[in-house]
């Protein structure tokens, strides 16, 4: 079996995915969760189940048309390293990578179809996309699904609908959510109210890798929160719609501080090219909210002839297990941090500082007034 | 009253939240709170804490009482309440009565609205479609119209036969 280190994309190429509104939602995502019928739930049950369920599901998920090529493991065949890696990507939860023996992954060659066995529920299938797309992420999944359930016996009450583990899962099975970058609404404050705002729709935000995570680099996820008594389509429509309120107040908040506090923009944006470029040490807390500002400056103009796919492949590559990864003895922290900087420097390196913008618009100008 | 995370302290910080025309309350003390980021102005945490343990008092609701265990897969009522999470399919029927309010606290609705796995839609379909024919034909036959009784026996009689085949082939 193929490594999964060579299987994956190189994250310079993987960051290159274009999508609509990726400026401000870096991705999305939808989730279905499935049982079987006669196996109790892998969190329940004992090896011997968990290892014959992972049997009748694995070839059930290799065999799909859309899983031609893919890669497919077992946990316990994955080193502690890899399983990390593949939470840094977003293609696993941290609770899979704590997994072994009798728990499975299968994952398409585009990295965007990745289902989980013997997670939580016997299947965690997810259809992942740039930018913001999540009517296609649903078909995508949906299609997955309707083969899937020919083949394999699943849990399902006409009451209840799909039966899983925890019943905050319970009755569609589905997670539809997205990855906001909402840096102005940070800076200007106004996060939290909105927060609250979302809150009270029914819909969770939540930190960068999910469940219980900080927002490190103003990276934020928003997902629906209720699974019974309300279809797929619906959940996926009134995301959309609570998605692209939150696309429009970013932009808002984005114009509004240019106009009012153009100085305080311009002194984070340019204090955070100034410390990525220059530093030595660098925690990867540190890296990513400054690598969020960065972000903004290009949307801004302010970083002219700056790809955006370069802060995103660096979000990833600064990432604890993505540095540990090409070197062969273990680092502690403080290492990380000095390796971390070096290659903060010289991928900067041809990088020139931050201009101000024109005065005019301020957002995707590609003029260069630097003087 | 006790904190609901730490249940040792007693609990100075509530927060009652509307969330979906539901009222969510959650009592915490004075560590928990701050350990749980509750005056962090960054404090998204909320949501979870409102959704995961505004349940809670359902949750021990479901949990509590008589000391039922899943004849399938032998969980008990105990091991929800430890775990949060139920241990097989036959867990739903088993636990039934004290989910019912966990459930109804948690979702829109109570009843799935959505995707049906297709084998059971066409078994949904299947008993619907005899139902209407049974219906026909009892009408029929109350009509004395004989030749059209004959027809739906037969539609009957065909309809059965496939899904038959359907489902054992």
């Amino acid at each position: 079996m193929k490594n999964i280190k060579e299987f994956l994309a190189a994250p310079a190429q993987s960051c290159k995915r274009e999508g609509p509104h990726d400026r401000i939602v870096m991705s999305s995502r939808v989730r279905l969760a499935r049982n079987l019928k006669d196996f109790p739930f892998p969190g329940w049950a004992k090896k011997p189940d968990r290892v014959k369920a992972l049997e009748a599901i694995r070839p059930a998920v290799e065999s799909l048309p859309q899983m031609s090529g893919a890669f497919s493991e077992s946990m316990d065949n994955l080193s502690a390293m890899d399983k990390q890696i593949l939470v840094e990507r977003h293609l696993i939860s941290r609770e899979h990578a704590a997994k072994g023996v009798g728990s499975g992954l299968v994952l398409n060659k585009e990295e965007s179809l990745c289902v989980m066995i013997n997670e939580e529920d016997h299947l965690r299938m997810q259809a992942l996309r740039p930018g913001l797309q999540l009517r296609s992420a649903w078909l995508a999944i949906d299609q997955v699904d309707t083969i899937l359930e020919k083949r394999l016996d699943y849990a399902f009450s006409n009451n209840l609908g799909y039966l899983t583990a925890c019943p905050t899962n319970i009755g569609t099975g589905i997670r539809v959510s997205a990855m906001l970058h909402l840096p102005a609404l940070v800076l200007s404050e106004q996060i939290n109210q909105i927060i609250q705002a979302v809150n009270k729709l029914g819909l969770a935000v939540r930190g960068l890798y999910g469940e219980g995570t900080e927002a490190l680099g103003n990276v934020f996820q928003v997902s629906n929160q209720m699974t019974l008594g309300e279809a797929e389509t619906d959940i996926v429509e009134r995301l959309n719609k609570v998605l692209t309120q939150l696309i429009e107040h970013e932009e808002n908040a984005r114009g509004s501080l240019l106009e009012k506090k153009p100085k305080m923009v311009f002194n984070h944006i340019g204090r955070a090219y100034g410390i990525l470029a220059n530093a030595h040490s660098i925690s990867s807390k540190e890296t990513m909210n400054l690598l969020s500002l960065m972000r903004l400056g290009i949307d801004l103009g302010m970083l002219p002839g700056v790809e955006r796919s370069l802060v995103d492949e660096l979000f990833i590559l600064t990432q604890p297990a993505h540095l540990q990864q090409q070197l062969s003895e273990k680092l502690s922290a403080e290492e990380r941090d000095l390796l971390r900087a070096d290659m903060l420097r010289e991928r900067l390196r041809n990088v020139s500082r931050p201009v101000t913008p024109p005065r005019s618009e301020g957002s995707k100008s590609d003029k260069s007034s630097a003087s | 009253m006790l904190c609901d995370i730490c249940k040792q302290n007693v609990a100075t910080v509530h927060l009652t939240q509307m969330v979906e025309g539901k009222t969510k309350k959650v009592d915490l003390c004075e560590a928990c709170s701050k350990e749980k980021g509750v005056d962090d102005p960054t404090g998204f945490s909320l949501a979870d804490l409102l959704l995961g343990l505004g349940a809670a008092q359902e949750m021990a609701q479901a949990a509590a009482g008589s000391d039922l265990k899943c004849p399938a897969c032998g969980f008990t009522q105990a091991d929800f309440k430890k775990t949060g999470r139920l241990g097989c399919a036959d867990c739903y029927t088993t636990f039934a009565e004290g989910l019912e309010g966990l459930l109804k606290s948690m979702h829109k609705g109570t009843k799935h609205v959505g995707k049906v796995p297709q084998p059971l839609q066409q078994h949904k379909d299947y008993q619907e479609k005899l139902n209407r024919l049974q219906k026909q034909l009892e009408k029929a036959i109350g009509d004395e119209d004989f030749e059209q009784a004959a027809l739906l026996r037969d539609e009957i009689k065909q309809t059965r036969e496939k899904f038959d085949n359907l489902t054992t082939g």
